[in-house]
């Protein structure tokens, strides 16, 4: 994706068109490339000083002052590193079991998405059988349903058959297909040749083992998509978690960092060294697969 | 007679492997979505509670929410102005930073990665950070606002006059997620249009005017659509910024819509008057879509005339 966003500085003008252009043109681009980066290093800043500022406060001990006058944007002074030990292993709140619980339920959900997912999208894009066009055009019906209406009975139902206050209404649904990945899987499995499927068949393979043996190995891309997306998903989830878990063993870690937020007395740099364990996975993720992230959300705005 | 039905449900060729592969998605479609569908509706009907099952009231929680609720007007009025507020602001400062990081200069890469991480975080923990700067008497935004000489700046979340800007500059922080879709789109545009464009003696704004806008009207009305969408959900920053008081900031000046329905429903167990309650915020949410499907139509074909 990088290649082909940003494209290199235009090659300054040949010696022919030199001769017939004044300078002024190229002290022109020079001053548009000095407003661009000034401007770009303007919010850069708005984005990476509150960052260093958390830093900054996580790495200060219970002793030292976090609300300095006037404010520290980078750690000078302080680095104190147990901070996050003691966030890690707090008696009352232990991050080490959210951090844990909140990998749990992902390493969950990124199975059930990618294996179900991936064996509808197979059916919808290898299939045929009646009504097919008419069952896609609902999955695509079902992203447009709004949220909201679905809470309140989901969560009535979910409580009335006991899965309140455990981990079943935040992983057993995934299993039922998300509309946006089954569409995006759909479309990447129509892009295998037909050929591939032909020659398994002739050798006598079944849907199945054309599905698991075939189809799947050469989605893995877009599975990968499919993945990345479920893990900020479900590191990044409140809603679900807050609804569903009363139990502060059971909490992830956006759920216990609203509590601790909300609790009067908060210590300042526990809290920001609580923000920064919230905030460092998905910043990983996003360094690692941000083709597929950036690509994956580039293709929901020009198809959606 | 029974034969043609009959023979009509009989699988055929791919049939038996499609119900298989589709079993997760059939049940899930039933179980997840159907049945809570309806069982929604009537549960508005109800007046079911957490800790009572309801009797069937007709349209009583309907009526009250429309006719003899104060919150509910408060919420939809902060949810209107936070949408008049915020649309056009999120709309021009995505497209102004798309049209930066589109600029042919090196290490445009670089930029646009910072600017993105942003919208990877968790709302929870972007709202932590944010209300810990914009704290009224200590934050860091404060302290450098009476740096460059405002002696009294506001207090942000616990003045209910500020509260919405304040959840609004959490907004700008992510502005880079949508300032992505906007990149997308501008780069769909093919390059020989502005060639063409500039060969005819066409300036930047001429250019910027006949050609992107109007080949960027698709990727607007996503933009558009998920602002509002996200408008009619917002919940995190509401919840942390009302500190666990769960009231929705100072004078319920941050009672967003999706909020009322979690302190009716959840906090109050008032499960059927959240559940009508979602009813009118979609109802609300489809009558804002489709205004703003009117709207594209018409930015559409002027677009469409003028190039």
């Amino acid at each position: 994706m990088s290649g082909e966003i940003s494209t290199p500085l235009e090659r300054s003008p040949s010696r022919t068109t030199a001769v017939e252009r004044p300078l002024r043109p190229r002290l022109g681009q020079w001053v548009r490339a000095a407003v661009v980066y000034g401007l770009l290093l303007v919010l850069s800043a708005f984005i990476l000083l509150p960052i260093g500022w958390m830093v900054t406060a996580a790495l200060k001990p219970d002793t030292a002052i976090i609300f300095t006058f006037p404010p520290e944007f980078f750690p000078t002074e302080f680095f104190n590193w147990s901070t996050f030990s003691d966030a890690f292993f707090d008696e009352d709140e232990p991050y080490a079991r959210y951090v844990a619980n909140t990998t749990f339920l992902i390493l969950v959900n990124m199975t059930f998405a990618v294996i179900s997912n991936s064996l509808i999208a197979y059916a919808f894009a290898r299939l045929q059988f009646r009504g097919r066009d008419r069952l896609f055009a609902v999955v695509i019906a079902t992203m447009l349903l709004p949220a909201p209406i679905l809470l309140i009975p989901q969560f009535l139902l979910f409580f009335q058959i006991g899965w309140y206050n455990t981990y079943l209404p935040l992983t057993i649904p995934t299993l039922a297909g998300n509309a946006f990945f089954i569409f995006l899987l759909r479309q990447y499995m129509r892009t295998i040749p037909r050929e591939l499927d032909e020659a398994a068949r002739i050798d006598g393979a079944g849907h199945w083992t054309i599905y698991r043996r075939v189809i799947l190995p050469l989605t893995a891309p877009a599975l990968t998509v499919v993945a990345v997306f479920t893990f900020l998903g479900v590191w990044n989830d409140f809603f679900g978690p807050l609804l569903y878990l009363a139990d502060g063993d059971l909490y992830t870690v956006p759920v216990a960092l609203a509590t601790q937020v909300s609790r009067v007395g908060t210590e300042w740099n526990k809290l920001m060294a609580a923000n920064l364990i919230a905030i460092v996975p998905p910043l990983v993720i996003y360094f690692v697969a941000q083709k597929q992230l950036i690509g994956g959300i580039a293709s929901v705005g020009l198809k959606g | 007679m029974t034969a043609s039905p009959r023979r009509r449900l009989r699988l055929q060729g791919d049939e038996r492997a499609a119900l298989a592969f589709l079993s997760p998605w059939l049940i899930g479609l039933v179980a997840f979505l159907l049945i809570p569908l309806v069982w929604g509706i009537y549960i508005s009907l109800t007046d079911e509670q957490i800790v009572k099952v309801g009797e069937f009231v007709g349209i009583a929680n309907y009526e009250e929410i429309l006719t003899d609720d104060a919150l509910f007007r408060q919420a939809l009025g902060v949810t209107l102005r936070w949408i008049v507020l915020t649309t056009p602001l999120f709309m021009i400062t995505g497209l102004a930073l798309a049209l930066l990081l589109n600029q042919r200069l090196p290490g445009m890469f670089v930029f646009r990665t910072i600017l993105f991480v942003p919208s990877v975080l968790s709302g929870v923990a972007v709202a932590v950070l944010w209300v810990v700067l914009l704290n009224g008497d200590l934050g860091a935004v404060n302290q450098i606002l009476r740096s460059v000489g405002i002696a009294d700046p506001p207090s942000w979340l616990r003045d209910p006059d500020w509260a919405l800007p304040a959840v609004a500059v959490m907004g700008l922080w992510g502005i880079g997620g949508s300032a992505i879709i906007w990149l997308a789109g501008l780069q769909n545009i093919p390059p020989h249009l502005y060639e063409a464009a500039a060969i005819d003696g066409a300036g930047e704004w001429g250019k910027f005017r006949a050609i992107t806008i109007p080949l960027l009207s698709a990727t607007m009305f996503f933009v558009l659509i998920n602002l509002l969408v996200d408008a009619l959900l917002i919940f995190a920053p509401v919840f942390i910024a009302s500190g666990g008081t769960q009231t929705g900031g100072p004078n319920n000046s941050l009672l967003f819509l999706m909020y009322y329905i979690y302190r009716k429903a959840l906090i109050e167990g008032d499960l059927a008057y959240g559940a009508a309650l979602a009813w009118i915020l979609t109802v609300i949410g489809a009558v804002i879509v489709w205004l703003a499907f009117r709207f594209e139509r018409r930015v559409y074909y002027q677009a469409g005339s003028d190039g």
